[in-house]
């Protein structure tokens, strides 16, 4: 099959057009990843019309066209955010150094291992995703799910460019396998945990671009500080997409909270069953599923006390979020003090900070996700409702670290095994809330004037357009 | 960049390997006339101030590297410019001691890296005593009119023969353990059981006996040969290198005398007529080319001998040789090698020809047995060794050896690149294992190893993978990239990691005596090298010659 891989096809501003080795990589790489995204991207809607934003250059006219494109059309691009000049090394024991343009031999392992975990959660979550079109809550909906869904794609060209460019042969094998593994295959698994979850609902959808996309974020804050100049100046760049899937998470419980408050506040009743009559998702159900979204989100930070944490930091490879708020960049004095567990109490533990680095990048996440939930409650409270809603403990249901697997309540007390599976349905979703969620959202909602029941309509359109405007033309 | 040279810029003036009878200073090479020039006499007579570096006098016969230096070379010249010599004898030009081995001093001011590659060297050279009367006939004898102790009893278990005078005082001994807290680390304890196969417990006996053991103990033990009195010495001497003449298989040849390389040693390197040794400091990287045969290399064993050491074959050896050990003693900090051998194909395999037409041949066998020898060299280099296949590559034959005996081989996958095999890669050169390089390579499927020697034509990049005679076969557009990543990944892992790694993964496959001196013997031995109770500051190698005592830490491992 003849493939044409030029600069029109691919927007790009990485010299596509003379790099032959690149050329060659993406001729056999992207039928392929056609053929993924026709099997796994959205499913029932690749014939149709999606107002999508499309990134053509990386300058502020350029990464933010907009037009009617049908997704299997859609020009992924590959960008990097402009050089910084003379950049140097930021932070560890290379600090002061120039940054490198080619991977460090000694290196290229723990970097190859960072992109290709990175990679993998870009067409992890447009899999989770995949059949959420068939239960949209309006077409503005519909829009934001296809344009996270091709902005994923695009986040995965970025780490499979990288492959291509920097790693050899390694790296085209390891841009294949990225397209062989699928989320939630018991054989061939996405990496990470929480890519894995299903993700099969509009509140899921919503919880995990706020909670798991944010994740995203602050992992791409971090390797943005890389010594590896490639890998920071993408990343820099897809840092700009991110901020609309988080929008799309953050705007979209809003609105839930919204059209909750306000219908508790016109019936008088808050009875969860009296609301779910109603169409509408108590507040007890929306604290669930956030339990579930932000316990399986913090465990993609790792472990507290990470020995790859402390040496990607002291080789340069991946620095803290926006480390120039840290006034010391080698971070070889201090400590981090972490609960522990141990032989039925809690006790304290001083970390070497370098060892601590993810609970460092964890703590910035805590605190970005509580601003979101802040705005969700002021929301609630301008209803007049008094529900509030909180993060747990970030103890709370967690299978990665030093308490994985502890029974563990919201609020970080470690319980008897047994109350914790009698408590479950307290704090994570139950099966009759899955069920009640779904019979929600059982039918689309294709009608440009239409807003599903359960959620309110967003302040504004994108792009100037109206909110009714036709986001989706669909295939008649 | 200039520290980089800096650091790797050693701290003494370099050593030099090449030398000459005319310039030896520790060492006399005479012809006794009484065994008609067939007995070559090496005489060790260890000029007390002659060492290599300052801060030691060599007394009692005691020598360091540039002793072994001088030895090596004269072993080297026996074969090659005398081919009337059938036995070999060592004796001492010092009255009543033969050698006191390898002197303490020196060993004390030496670094560790220092004191590893002299033990490598000076092992390499017993060998090539051993090798000189397997190979080609020429038994040795030691001649001990006085004690040797240590390295000096080392020499000796190298011969095939030893007398020792019995004058009630000369002793063999290897004080090592007992005196220095170490082992004796020329292959002695490994000779006396695998080699002369002294009873253990004896053995156990004589190596913690700093005195040692002398006249018809020796004997009994099965130490020594024979413990003639001081007047019957010198007969019972003769009388066995007659005995040794006489059964020699040794055949003459031309003599052919081993002419100057003449190296431009630089800074970073060395250019030699066939080789080039090139050091990147920066990169801790060397690369090491081997360049093609003239046209008109000799086919016959009269054009080799009238050729002489300016043959393809003997020349362009001599030298790798001599980058070699310029590389392990001169550039300390080199971690990996670029491999390279350049040329034609075709021209190495009509250079080589001769080696398996005349293998007959006694001057065209010497010729086999140095190709052997630095070949061996080359296994038992202590740097990672990456074999680079590209356009410009002839790694055809005996060249094919380099790229067999490497680590890892990188060919680029384009049309015109190709390597080939010959009857050569059959055995002629053995690993110190006994296996070729190719039984080696395919240690799991010796069928494999005889497909490839049976590919006469040129194996171009996709038949050598389909073969499995090459680690990894990037394209243009990869070779680069890969090549650079994968020495400096090498060039980034601990050093000491890297030469256990390799010297275990290089001789896959059986024990022999000298694997056993290149692994066990000197892995215990350095490591014992780097522990308290031999360096420490109380350690008794430490306190060698001076009133304190060695205070040691008693717990067993």
């Amino acid at each position: 099959m003849s493939n044409v891989i030029n600069s029109e096809r691919i927007p790009n501003n990485v010299g596509l057009s003379e790099d032959k080795r690149l050329q060659r990589a993406l001729e056999e790489w992207q039928p392929n990843y056609l053929k993924w995204w026709n099997e796994m991207g959205p499913e029932g809607f690749q014939r149709d019309q999606i107002f999508l934003r499309t990134a053509i250059s990386v300058d502020s006219d350029g990464w933010a066209n907009f037009g009617h494109v049908k997704m299997p059309d859609y020009r992924w691009g590959i960008f990097l955010a402009d050089a910084v000049k003379d950049r140097t090394i930021g932070f560890g024991d290379n600090m002061g150094q120039p940054v490198w343009q080619q991977v460090p031999g000694e290196h290229r392992n723990s970097l190859r291992r960072l992109i290709v975990t990175q990679g993998d959660t870009e067409p992890a979550s447009v899999e989770q995703q995949r059949l959420l079109g068939h239960s949209c809550p309006s077409l503005y909906d519909l829009r934001n799910l296809f344009q996270v869904n091709v902005e994923e794609g695009r986040h995965l060209w970025a780490m499979v460019y990288l492959l291509h460019s920097h790693f050899g042969r390694d790296g085209r094998e390891e841009a294949e396998a990225l397209l062989e593994r699928r989320s939630g295959d018991v054989d061939k698994p996405r990496i990470l945990g929480a890519f894995n979850e299903p993700c099969t609902d509009w509140l899921s959808f919503f919880m995990f671009t706020f909670f798991t996309d944010r994740d995203g974020k602050f992992q791409l804050l971090a390797l943005a500080e890389s010594a590896f100049d490639p890998l920071s100046r993408t990343t820099r760049f897809m840092l700009t997409e991110e901020a609309h899937h988080m929008f799309v998470g953050e705007t979209g419980i809003l609105r839930m909270c919204d059209r909750t408050a306000q219908v508790m506040k016109e019936s008088g009743k808050d009875h969860p069953d009296d609301l779910r009559k109603l169409g509408v998702i108590d507040f007890g159900t929306m604290q669930r599923y956030l339990n579930l979204w932000y316990s399986l989100s913090l465990d993609l930070f790792g472990s507290e006390v990470s020995s790859n944490a402390a040496s990607f930091f002291a080789n340069g490879l991946k620095g803290r979020a926006k480390e120039d708020q840290y006034e010391d960049h080698r971070a070889l004095e201090g400590f981090y003090t972490i609960d522990r567990f141990n032989e039925g109490r809690w006790s304290k533990d001083d970390i070497p900070l370098r060892n601590a680095l993810n609970e460092v990048l964890r703590d910035a996440y805590v605190e970005d996700c509580q601003r979101g939930v802040d705005k969700w409650n002021r929301t609630i409270a301008a209803h007049g409702v008094s529900v509030v809603l909180k993060l747990p403990s970030r103890k709370f249901h967690r299978h990665v670290g030093a308490n994985a697997n502890l029974p563990i309540d919201v609020a970080g007390n470690v319980i008897a095994t047994g109350s914790f599976s009698a408590k479950r349905d307290e704090w994570l979703p139950s099966e009759s809330d899955k069920a009640f969620v779904q019979s929600l959202m059982t039918a689309p909602v294709f009608d440009p004037k239409q807003m599903a029941n359960w959620i309110s309509p967003p302040k504004q359109g994108i792009k100037g357009r109206p909110v009714d405007f036709e986001y989706v033309r669909r295939d008649a | 960049m200039a520290d980089a040279q800096q650091n790797a810029a050693p701290a003494h003036p370099p050593v030099r390997f090449e030398t000459a009878p005319e310039r030896y200073r520790h060492w006399k090479l005479d012809f006794p006339k009484e065994h008609e020039g067939k007995v070559a006499r090496l005489t060790l007579d260890v000029q007390d101030n002659g060492g290599l570096r300052e801060g030691y006098s060599l007394k009692l016969n005691s020598y360091d590297l540039s002793v072994d230096i001088e030895l090596a070379d004269a072993l080297s010249r026996i074969r090659f410019e005398h081919p009337e010599v059938r036995a070999l004898v060592f004796a001492s030009a010092k009255d009543r001691i033969f050698s006191a081995g390898a002197n303490i001093y020196m060993l004390g001011l030496s670094s560790h890296t220092f004191k590893v590659n002299f033990c490598k060297f000076t092992n390499e050279t017993r060998l090539y005593l051993e090798q000189m009367s397997a190979e080609s006939g020429i038994a040795s004898l030691a001649a001990l009119n006085g004690t040797a102790s240590g390295g000096g009893y080392e020499l000796a278990i190298a011969c095939d023969e030893i007398v020792l005078s019995d004058d009630g005082s000369s002793a063999v001994s290897l004080p090592e353990v007992p005196l220095l807290g170490v082992l004796p680390g020329t292959g002695g304890l490994t000779r006396l059981v695998d080699k002369r196969k002294v009873r253990r417990d004896y053995a156990d006996v004589f190596s913690t006996l700093a005195e040692g053991v002398r006249g018809k103990r020796a004997v009994d033990w099965g130490i020594v040969d024979e413990s003639p009195s001081r007047a019957q010495f010198q007969q019972a001497v003769d009388r066995r290198l007659a005995a040794m003449v006489a059964r020699s298989s040794a055949q003459t040849h031309p003599s052919m005398k081993l002419t100057a390389l003449a190296g431009d040693y630089h800074v970073a390197g060395t250019n030699y007529r066939y080789v080039t040794l090139a050091v990147d400091a920066g990169r801790r990287v060397a690369a090491r080319t081997i360049r093609k045969p003239e046209d008109d290399e000799p086919s016959t064993p009269a054009e080799l001998a009238s050729r002489g050491a300016d043959a393809w074959l003997v020349r362009a050896f001599r030298e790798l040789d001599d980058a070699l050990l310029d590389l392990r003693f001169n550039y300390a900090n080199v971690a990996a090698i670029e491999v390279r051998a350049e040329g034609r194909a075709s021209a190495v395999l009509q250079a080589e020809r001769i080696l398996v037409e005349h293998a007959a041949d006694p001057l065209v066998h010497e010729v086999t047995c140095l190709i052997r020898r630095v070949l061996k060299r080359y296994d038992n280099t202590a740097r990672s060794l990456f074999a680079l296949i590209d356009q410009k590559s002839a790694f055809a034959g005996v060249l094919l050896e380099l790229a067999l005996g490497a680590d890892r081989t990188y060919m680029l996958a384009v049309d015109g690149v190709s390597l080939r095999t010959s009857a050569l890669n059959g055995g002629t050169f053995p690993m110190a294992t006994e296996l070729s390089r190719l039984q080696a390579h395919f240690y799991h499927d010796a069928s494999k190893a005889a497909a490839a020697l049976v590919e006469t034509a040129a194996i171009d990049t996709a038949r050598a993978g389909e073969l499995g005679l090459i680690t990894f076969a990037p394209d243009e557009l990869d070779w680069e990239d890969e090549v650079r990543i994968a020495f400096e990944e090498r060039a980034s892992l601990s050093p000491d990691a890297m030469t256990g790694m390799e010297a275990n993964l290089r001789f896959v496959g059986p024990e022999t005596m000298e694997t056993k001196i290149f692994g066990r013997l000197s892995a215990w031995q350095n490591w014992i090298f780097q522990r308290p109770n031999a360096t420490g500051a109380k350690g008794a190698l430490t306190l060698y010659g001076k009133p304190e005592r060695p205070e040691f830490d008693f717990t067993r491992t």
